[in-house]
């Protein structure tokens, strides 16, 4: 027993020997237990207030890259910047005349260098490959020889290839851009100068001037079920770089879920240095058609080619299929305000052999939401020249905004419905100042502060009216004084929305004097305030368009534009606000028009007649955001001299411009009586044949400044739950609506 | 005693003495066996030495700082910091995902005391590195085996350039065992630079290094690479959430590093305006105590950080380096900062949206500071306000935070996939609501159709006389219909209904109302038709037009039945409603169109408590439907076409009174239920429904499209 005791003991010493062989930092650590409160901190306070010593600062870098506050001059720029574009002088390719046409008919433009604050050159810049058969050449002594080139300062300049075979260097661009921006296409991060240079998306020869094809995909099926998952079909180069990762991806294709096809077949000598791969790549790759894998696959591969950046990157975005990125350290079009998290997937050239993998991960709703954003994006930023460019030019336009009263579009604005293109920079600096769809939840007001005597500014600091809003605007727009002015006044006097009337006196005669409206006998709210303004001495020659133009006097989000003559009732003007408030980004209004193709005369028709479907809701009655009203007043200049020269379709054009924006059908609401716009102001009566050939011109006219027809159809019509249901009116609240017909 | 026992051994000599043999060579050999394994692990390990090691690593010992390492004078440097450096060429992806890590690893170097030759230690060991060790350790990256590392933490106190030698620890990180000039490894750094070119970037040959750091310009910060932290502010801790009820300054600046030049310009501002409240060193102090600000002409003392409270906007102005530790106390202060700081890089910029929490102002606008202030609109300042303490919280508010949305911003770039979206990051739920999941405005397409989905229990007869007149409808692409009943099997397929169009019945394993909105894969059309088997009083026209109303707006619940929300006050609680009213918020999905990622929500995404009420009071999953769809778009629901009735015809004894009235309690306590489940009464009463244009319309000539709609 005694053997047996000192074996125990033994054996427990043994483990305890043990324990403190391997557990002994363990056993450390728990003895003393620190939490490092008794170090001292990293710096002391005195070290973090420090001041720049007195000493001088040694220049360290002697050329560093350039920034906006660096390399650019604001002192030219007002809030809107204006672009001079150089006369044309020498060849330039199609693609760049389609550019500066579409900024030239920009409302930017300027045609005095003096009041410019950015300039384009018109030489052409776009290809710096020298042995492109669009190659310009001598670009370096021509740009130098401008007269305001000044090393490049405040130029805009476009580049979409840089660098030559074999090695396509970046830098190479054949001149020195010096202190212009440049906005190109395929930039790394290494080169982009960031903040400064803006990176562009390679488009085609093709590539339409305006209009653009319409998203592919916006059919949201969920779970989405496409044929392939991941798709690539291209060229992959056997002499010349930027063909590694596309020599590897044979190893992936597996014929069915992932086609990945390569050819070989390109240039000239592709036959003398083919690789042993070449005859069943080619063989593959035919089985397949472009177009279809675009249609058909979730996913497509963006690999790099001898640049950065490709053409597919545009194709698969527009068909919806959701780009995975092979093309590593590559900055992505307009990425400065475009959050391309959203639409493409990341992956890296190093990891080819794990893309299968991650394109298998991304869980289906991922997928749904990754899809909606590359067709927003597409229409939004790239369906067109035009788009592409004025994004650019919205982006220096915002840093210059943002340099000069620090607001800028919230990054939700950029990326969301209704986009950079829909919005004016300068109308707002929050996003409940935008007619956005998507309801947002306002913020909470911040704590107030004392109102402090201020030096009294120039102007008044107004900030735009927060959307919806709980009241509307009545926005007239007379010609003339008529019975049925005064009883829309009356009605407009007893709605229980309306908050301000503004009246646009367009005439001759002398405006009426008109201060406020009295309610109706047993209302006990205050007189409603009325502001006459006089169109003709304010907006002289501005004609149809002043009725939209005192936007300085409206005080809420929702402007119920009207005609002098409109025969509406309050409950009607209330019923259309408490509707308007539901569809802000909307034109909510009574009457309603459409549009239709004539096959017979290869045109756009303009319609009155009562279809199953309107494109129009005529503003001559109803509510409209006061954001679009800014909009329209920011118009392509082409579009204003048309609707002023046909001092006519200043309706139809706002209905263009919103439908534009928006991608939205406008709203028409319960029809009480057939309402006809009686035009006054032009002799003939709405049912002259005349007129309505002007507005059917008018219309075509749109539809090729914008380059497609932006107005959309709708079948519906809103009406009061209760409209003309077998119940006593007495249980209904809109009852006048239903009572007068015609 | 002793003889007793003596004998007892005697009795029993043989048997123990036989016994005693086993013990003794069981116990010896089990001796031999410890004692030679003990002495072979140690003679292996001593003559391994660093060759692999056994799968046993120990995680880092951040308190044992006392092994001492000399740097001889000749040992080698590190090379200089690379420029140019991206995550594509300076960093080894190779290194992550090892071992089937779905996220980053991170390795923390063992702690030493690197000292020179003459014995003065290199560096300075501070509180706050400590606390980033620490939370890195104990997060869910770190790995103590270097060798699956992604990243690697040198365990030196880089955080003050003042308080470290750049010249020795260029030395020691050459002799880190990993080094591989800087690959994959993370510096920490928040007061770089010195007097008086003040780099802001750490003055430290870093080479492919990671530097997380304060201060960065657009030139020396590494985009997609570097990431950009905030100097980190003890005082800022000690701030406490509560608000003062009104600010009593517009703008207020309490910094006491502002150089002079701007001093200037913000004194001649502050001298014609009450606006600005400018905050300096009191003047009567010997040595400056922080906790004390005085105005700077009336010398009215402040304290430090409560008078940040009192504004609206506070100023961050450049000094000698770009961030400011006072950043962390105005935001934590819940004042709007106002950065003034030409080319700064902001912390965590490339994820945090300093737009929502901050105004920037160019140095050339100083002068501009009241009116650009003046400017911002009431709702701008609204959002900023509420944004601040959300995010100061988040990201901000502890060296652990810092340190782990460092670490996040890092993981993101390896494995983009797991990467969350902008809303995730800047947009808190409590103040903008979910993201709706159908964002695109469209209307969508007409040609594929929609799909009737038919809950269905043993009504046999009025099942088929509901899909006769169903496969009427020119849009409908395909019937689904649910047999919810378990103890019965369908009828034979010889006695269904002969119909032109695909149908398919699926049978449930158990009976629950929620199987109607179970998104099955047979649906694949966008648009479903939730429909009760007895609502048979729909025609064709009406239902075409209800899915062309659905295409308009194909986000929310489009139907025919509604009802209407209403508050009781003598109960003060909700109340179902169902008379005929001029206000819906509800449609019934008897009878209604939805896009059916509403299905797939009402499966994954509902709170679980909201399925599980409705399966156990089987009622009320058409409010539950509304409540979840009106709680992620934050829109009503449209109702489609005049009122009908959609009772079915036969029941009109008296016992159906009160079931009603239970049935209308039984609803009402649904409402109630579900208004705190989600946090708020989710639906929105509206006052409008959709016709089609031509609805009571007469005598335009032009035939109506959808003539049979409103008859009752």
């Amino acid at each position: 027993m005694q053997a047996k005791k000192r074996y125990v003991l033994l054996f427990i010493s043994c483990a305890f020997l043990l324990y403190f062989y391997y557990g002994s930092h363990h056993l450390k650590a728990d003895i003393i237990q620190k939490d490092g409160h008794d170090l001292p901190s990293f710096a002391t306070l005195d070290e973090l207030t420090e001041l720049p010593s007195k000493l001088k600062r040694q220049p360290t870098i002697k050329t560093i890259p350039c920034r906006m506050e660096t390399c650019f001059d604001f002192s030219k720029c007002g809030n809107e910047p204006k672009i001079y574009v150089y006369p044309s002088d020498g060849p330039v390719s199609a693609s760049y005349r389609k550019l500066l046409s579409v900024v030239r008919e920009s409302r930017f433009v300027t045609r005095d260098p003096n009041e410019a604050c950015l300039f384009i050159p018109a030489i052409d810049t776009l290809d710096a490959d020298p042995l492109s058969p669009e190659h310009v050449s001598d670009v370096a002594t021509r740009l130098s020889r401008l007269p305001y080139w000044k090393n490049g300062r405040n130029h805009l300049i476009f580049n979409l290839y840089a660098g030559t075979w074999p090695d396509y260097a970046e830098g190479a661009l054949g001149f020195d851009p010096g202190e212009a921006i440049l906005a190109r296409a395929s930039a790394s991060e290494t080169i982009f100068r960031d903040g400064f240079d803006i990176s562009l998306p390679l488009f085609h020869k093709e590539h339409p001037e305006r209009g653009g094809l319409p998203p592919a995909a916006t059919g949201n099926p969920f779970p989405a079920p496409r044929r392939h998952l991941l798709a690539f079909k291209g060229k992959r180069y056997v002499h010349g770089i930027g063909s590694e990762t596309r020599n590897s991806l044979w190893h992936l294709h597996d014929g069915n879920n992932l086609i990945l096809v390569t050819t070989c077949r390109h240039g000239k000598s592709w036959k003398d240095l083919r690789d042993e791969r070449c005859d069943e790549d080619n063989r593959e790759y035919d089985k397949f058609d472009y177009e279809q894998l675009l249609a058909n696959s979730t996913f497509c591969l963006v690999a790099r080619g001898r640049r950065l950046g490709s053409y597919r990157f545009l194709e698969a975005l527009a068909a919806g299929c959701i780009p995975v990125l092979l093309s590593n350290s590559w900055r992505l079009p307009f990425d400065e305000r475009i959050d391309w998290k959203r639409a493409v997937i990341w992956a890296d050239e190093r990891l080819l052999l794990q893309v299968p993998e991650l394109v298998r991960s991304v869980p289906p709703e991922r997928i749904l939401a990754l899809r909606q954003q590359t067709q927003f994006l597409w229409e939004q930023y790239f369906s067109s020249i035009e788009k592409i460019v004025f994004t650019t030019i919205e982006i220096l336009a915002e840093r210059i905004l943002f340099h000069k009263s620090s607001t800028r579009r919230e990054a939700l604005i950029w990326n969301a419905s209704p986009g950079a293109l829909g919005t004016l920079a300068a109308y707002g600096d929050s996003r409940s100042h935008y007619p956005i769809a998507s309801p947002i939840l306002p913020a909470p007001p911040a704590p107030s502060t004392p109102l402090a005597p201020l030096p009294a500014p120039s102007v008044p600091l107004a900030a735009p009216p927060p959307t919806p809003g709980n009241s509307f605007t009545a926005l007239l727009y007379a010609q003339a004084t008529s019975p049925a002015l005064h009883k829309l006044l009356a009605n407009i006097a007893s709605s229980e929305f309306c908050e301000k009337v503004v009246v646009v006196w367009d005439s001759e005669r002398a405006a009426p004097s008109l201060k406020s409206l009295s309610r109706l006998a047993g209302d006990l709210r205050e007189p409603l305030p009325v502001l006459v303004i006089d169109a003709t001495t304010h907006y002289p020659g501005e004609g149809v368009s002043a009725r939209w133009q005192p936007l300085w006097a409206v005080p809420t989000a929702a402007v119920f534009s009207l005609d002098g003559d409109a025969p509406l009732l309050a409950e009607e003007l209330d019923f259309a606000f408490l509707v308007w408030r539901h569809f802000p980004e909307r034109i909510v209004g009574y009457p309603a028009r459409t549009h239709f193709w004539d096959e017979a005369k290869t045109a756009w028709g303009y319609s009155s007649k009562w279809g199953a479907a309107y494109s129009l809701v005529l503003p001559g009655a109803a509510l409209v955001h006061r954001a679009w009203l800014a909009l329209y007043a920011a118009g392509a200049p082409a579009l204003r001299r048309a609707v002023r020269r046909a001092a006519n379709c200043e309706d139809i054009l706002l209905n263009c411009v919103v439908a534009h924006a928006a991608r939205r059908p406008p709203l028409k609401l319960a029809q009480r009586r057939r309402y006809k716009p009686a035009h006054s102001r032009y002799r003939s009566s709405w049912s002259d044949p005349e007129h309505f050939v002007q507005r059917q011109s008018c219309l075509n006219t749109f539809a090729t400044a914008w380059g497609y027809m932006p107005l959309m159809r709708s079948v519906l019509r809103l009406d009061p739950i209760l409209f003309k249901d077998p119940v006593s009116t007495l249980r209904k609240k809109y009852r006048k609506m239903e009572l007068v017909t015609l | 005693m002793a003889a007793e026992s003596l004998l007892k051994t005697a009795r029993h000599s043989k048997y123990t003495s036989y016994r005693k043999i086993l013990y003794h060579r069981f116990f010896v050999g089990l001796l031999l066996f410890i004692v030679v394994s003990l002495v072979f692990t140690v003679v292996f390990n001593a003559l391994s030495g660093s060759a692999p090691r056994t799968n046993v690593f120990l995680p880092v010992n951040l308190e044992s700082r006392s092994e001492v390492q000399r740097l001889e004078d000749d040992a080698p440097y590190t090379q200089p910091r690379l420029g140019n450096c991206t995550y594509w060429e300076c960093f080894d992806v190779y290194k992550c995902g090892r071992g089937g890590h779905d996220k980053i690893t991170i390795y923390i170097y063992p702690l030493k005391n690197y000292q020179t030759a003459k014995g003065n230690s290199v560096s300075h060991f501070s509180r706050e590195f400590y606390m980033i060790l620490d939370t890195i350790k104990h997060s869910k990256y770190y790995t103590p085996n270097p060798e699956e590392a992604c990243l690697l933490v040198p365990s030196i106190d880089l955080l003050n350039q003042a308080s470290f030698s750049s010249k020795h620890v260029s030395q020691a990180l050459q002799s880190l065992e990993y080094w591989n000039n800087g690959e994959n490894h993370l510096i920490f750094n928040m007061v770089p630079g010195t007097a008086p070119n003040y780099n802001t970037v750490i003055d430290l040959n870093t080479s492919k290094a990671i530097i997380a750091g304060a201060g960065f310009n657009t030139w020396t910060f590494r985009y997609g690479f570097d990431v950009s932290i905030p100097v980190y502010s003890r005082v800022a801790e000690n701030i406490d959430s509560t608000q003062p009820k009104q600010k009593n300054y517009l703008i207020i600046s309490a910094q006491l590093n502002i150089p002079t030049n701007y001093l200037e310009d913000l004194q001649s501002i502050a001298s014609s305006s009450n606006d600005l409240l400018l905050l300096d060193k009191c003047k009567d102090d010997v040595r400056t105590d922080y906790s004390k600000r005085c105005e700077y002409t009336t010398g009215r003392e402040f304290k430090y950080p409560d008078v940040l409270k009192e504004g609206l906007f506070c100023l961050m102005v450049r000094s000698a380096r770009l961030t400011q530790a006072i950043l962390m106390d105005i935001i934590a202060s819940q004042c709007i900062p106002i950065v003034i700081s030409d080319s700064v890089v902001m912390p965590f910029n490339s994820h945090v949206d300093w737009h929502r929490i901050a105004m920037v102002i160019p140095e050339d606008n100083i002068r501009n500071l009241l009116k650009i202030v003046h400017s911002v609109s009431k709702e701008r300042r609204g959002e900023l306000y509420w944004q601040l303490r959300w995010v100061y919280e988040k990201y901000f508010a502890s060296i652990e935070k810092i340190t782990l949305t460092t670490l996040e911003i890092i993981n993101e770039k390896v494995f983009p996939l797991v990467a969350r979206m902008y809303e995730d990051w800047n947009m808190p739920e409590h103040l903008y609501g979910p993201v709706n999941p159908l964002f695109l405005p469209v209307t969508a397409s007409k040609s594929p159709g929609f799909t009737a989905v038919i809950l269905t229990y043993d009504r046999v007869e009025s099942l088929f006389t509901l899909i006769r007149k169903l496969v009427r409808t020119p849009s409908l692409a395909k019937i689904l219909v649910v047999w919810n009943n378990q103890r019965k099997a369908p009828p034979p397929s010889s006695e269904w209904p002969v119909i032109n169009k695909p149908l398919k019945v699926i049978r449930t394993s158990e009976n629950k109302l929620s199987n109607r909105f179970y998104p099955y894969d047979d649906i694949e059309t966008e648009c479903q038709l939730t429909i009760d088997d007895d609502i048979v009083m729909l025609t064709p026209d009406e239902l075409e037009f209800g899915f062309d109303v659905w295409r308009e707006f194909p986000d929310r619940i489009v139907g025919f039945p509604s009802r209407l929300h209403v508050w009781d006050n003598v109960t003060n609680s909700w109340r179902y409603h169902s008379e005929w009213t001029n206000q819906i918020s509800m449609v019934l999905t008897g009878a209604a169109f939805h896009h059916k990622i509403w299905s797939w929500y009402y499966t994954h995404r509902m709170p679980a408590a909201v399925r599980q009420w409705v399966d156990d009071a089987f009622n009320c999953e058409d409010i539950a439907m509304n409540f979840l769809v009106a709680n992620v778009t934050r829109k009503p629901p449209i109702k489609v076409t005049p009122r009908k009735k959609f009772k079915c015809p036969e029941c009109t004894n008296t016992e159906m009174l009160s079931a009603d009235a239970r049935h209308m309690s039984q609803r009402s306590a649904c409402i109630d239920r579900f208004t705190t489940i989600f946090g708020h009464m989710a639906l929105q009463a509206v006052e409008f429904r959709a016709d089609p244009l031509q609805y009571r319309e007469t005598g335009s000539g032009v035939p109506h499209a959808y003539p049979d709609i409103g008859a009752l």
